[in-house]
């Protein structure tokens, strides 16, 4: 099928592409930007005119529940979520049911997730076996699978000893770290954020400094070990600043912060609302400001949906024993822009933070709408505004705090391999 | 089950909140204490007692010493303080046992307890639990007692008439001195009498509608 998207607005932050240009999609590929290629016939002709036309999107963090967890969630139902959302590549970490520490369950959950063709599964295996942060997995193998890098998701290693072997072994074949940086014992059985309102609300908390001194922790054995560390969910402000910081020392790091992050703060939490129990916890205005400005100036890379559908009855709990997480690739567009739009970014740049950069950081070829590049595209309305209903979402997971607020961010179409995976009804 | 009135007690904070949430309106559901957060019949039963002793609620200075950080009791105490316009709430703890920007509460901090009972009306004492006397939180029974445990000596820097009170059981030799418990200022047995008022009040106003 020879496709024709004439009329739209490019934006391919990897390719410094910002203007008005038509895209031409042959078997699957990108084949002409802005000129077709010779003996063009398109068979299929869309006009974009009035849309963005972006490269897929590239979720750092999507939790599909399988295996084991089906009861929350299913391939099936979130890889429809996130065609929904216009991802077209998507990384989910190992904490499933059992635990992705070997081989055998990557590719396994590799083949499930190419049989619905919705969307690309890029896997993190676990630094650890079962994610105990005891033995270092497999990860030559791991990675042979598919994997494409090694993470704890939210399970701690306590010793550092063998945080110190783990980062030793994946320099050895220079694979990426994925660690969401919470100390654990200051994070032991937090809950909420350590301030004013888990006071009010008699709820554990966890200080900032949970964070901040794991970062510090991490930076130092990366350094030492010269090992690739991601950091995953950062949510102080002192984070932010020792991660700039490392950075402007020539420290090869990256971050990464949920979209929910850059928009709530502990105060959500209101009067025990567990929609707003997440990890890591939510923090004050100031730290808030932090994170949005950490990714207005690069410090931090890329802007994820650390979705985690939870069925409902994890969530009808004491607050302390809800089910922590939110529901959140269909909110990763929508949540991005709002952020772009209230600190003043471009939509370059924003874009920017949910393809080319989270692309790079897993070391993938997706997120830009290069010559021959996979034809993963979005077609997106900007300025249509849309009201977040429990039903309309097609996650299994409807847990978020954002049920009927009203959004901006459309989509119009996703393509997967230059095959439509969703197309709204407008 | 057909019940009228659930009293819930849970070791949860908001554990009866999320009951009261998905019960029927005409179900009232009473808070008997939930987790750290809030111990409402407690509160008012302090509150009264206060007002019983101390009428003018606008002109106290009240310091409330111990385990503000694990206790249910004294957050609904300053919620109900601060509500009726004490002008002066004074918290006395060792940093292990205040929560994190207890100020917001309206409450102002004291480490040093000699400091923070000079010239109050009123002193409550909070129980200490047991689990909290060893290990990070606390060195030892015998330490708190002499820093934070209230003596004669210490509740002389108080105002001449003050009362103290305690929501009781009391660890006597731990957070209170038996001659302070039995002593001419304790107000401790009769705002227990206080607190069965209390309480048949708060079910007589939800389940027989009396005003």
């Amino acid at each position: 099928m020879k496709i024709h998207i004439k009329n739209g607005h490019l934006i391919d932050p990897k390719n410094k592409v910002n203007a008005k240009q038509d895209l031409y999609i042959a078997a699957g590929k990108i084949v002409g930007v802005g000129t077709a290629p010779a003996h063009f016939t398109a068979s299929q002709t869309i006009d974009a005119t009035g849309l963005i036309v972006a490269p897929g999107f590239v979720d750092l963090c999507a939790r599909l529940r399988e295996p084991g967890d089906e009861y929350k969630a299913t391939l099936e139902s979130e890889l429809q979520a996130a065609a929904a959302a216009r991802i077209t590549s998507l990384s989910c970490p190992p904490d499933t049911d059992p635990v992705l520490d070997e081989p055998g369950l990557i590719e396994m959950l590799k083949l499930r997730g190419w049989r619905h063709n919705l969307a690309r599964i890029y896997p993190l295996g676990a630094l650890t076996q079962k994610l105990q942060g005891k033995n270092i997995t497999e990860m030559y193998e791991l990675t042979e699978a598919g994997c494409k890098g090694f993470t704890q998701a939210d399970e701690p290693i306590v010793d550092t000893q063998v945080l110190w072997r783990a980062f030793e072994y994946a320099a050895t074949f220079g694979y990426t770290i994925f660690l969401r940086p919470e100390d654990p014992f200051l994070g032991y059985e937090g809950v909420a954020h350590d301030g004013e309102v888990a006071g009010r609300l008699g709820l554990k908390g966890i200080p900032s400094a949970a964070e901040s001194i794991r970062i510090s922790t991490i930076l130092r054995i990366a350094v030492e070990t010269k090992a690739k560390v991601h950091f995953c969910r950062l949510s102080t402000a002192e984070g932010v600043a020792l991660i700039r910081e490392a950075k402007k020392n020539g420290i090869a790091i990256t971050a990464d912060v949920s979209a929910h992050h850059l928009h709530l703060t502990e105060h959500d939490i209101g009067y025990f609302n567990t929609l707003a129990r997440l990890k890591p916890p939510l923090r004050t205005h100031r730290d808030r400001e932090a994170l949005c400005q950490g990714v207005k100036d690069g410090t931090i890379d890329a802007i994820c949906s650390d979705h985690a559908p939870v069925d409902e009855d994890a969530k009808l709990m004491p607050f302390a024993e809800a089910e922590a997480g939110s529901t959140g690739v269909e909110l990763l567009l929508p949540l991005t822009l709002k952020w772009a739009d209230e600190n003043k970014v471009s939509l370059y740049d924003a874009i920017s933070t949910i393809t080319m950069q989270p692309a790079s950081i897993l070391g993938i070829d997706s997120g830009h709408l290069s010559l021959n590049a996979n034809a993963d595209i979005t077609l997106i309305n900007t300025n249509a505004a849309w009201q977040v209903k429990a039903e309309a979402l097609k996650s299994q997971g409807k847990n978020t705090v954002f049920i009927n607020m009203e959004v901006t961010g459309k989509v119009i179409s996703t393509l997967l391999n230059g095959q439509f995976t969703y197309q709204s009804n407008q | 089950m057909h019940a009228d009135m659930f009293v819930v007690r849970h070791s949860q904070s908001g554990a009866a909140h999320l009951i009261a949430q998905h019960v029927p309106k005409n179900i009232s559901v009473i808070n008997a204490g939930d987790g750290r957060h809030s111990h409402p019949t407690q509160g008012l039963l302090d509150v009264f007692t206060i007002r019983r002793h101390k009428p003018e609620m606008h002109n106290l200075r009240i310091a409330i010493v111990g385990d503000i950080l694990h206790s249910r009791v004294a957050r609904s105490e300053i919620h109900a303080l601060t509500t009726l316009g004490v002008p002066e709430i004074r918290v006395i703890a060792p940093k292990t046992l205040l929560p994190n920007e207890v100020e917001k509460l309206g409450v102002q901090v004291y480490h040093d307890m000699k400091a923070g009972l000079k010239d109050v009306d009123v002193v409550m004492m909070l129980r200490l639990q047991n689990e909290r006397m060893s290990g990070a939180m606390l060195p030892s029974s015998q330490e708190f007692f002499k820093t934070y445990g209230l003596t004669p000596e210490k509740l002389a820097l108080a105002r001449s008439d003050a009362i103290v009170m305690h929501p009781g059981p009391m660890n006597r030799g731990v957070e209170i001195d038996s001659r302070v418990a039995d002593g001419t200022q304790a107000v401790i047995l009769p705002q227990v009498t206080y607190g069965i008022a209390i309480r048949m009040a708060t079910m007589a106003i939800l389940a027989g509608g009396v005003v």
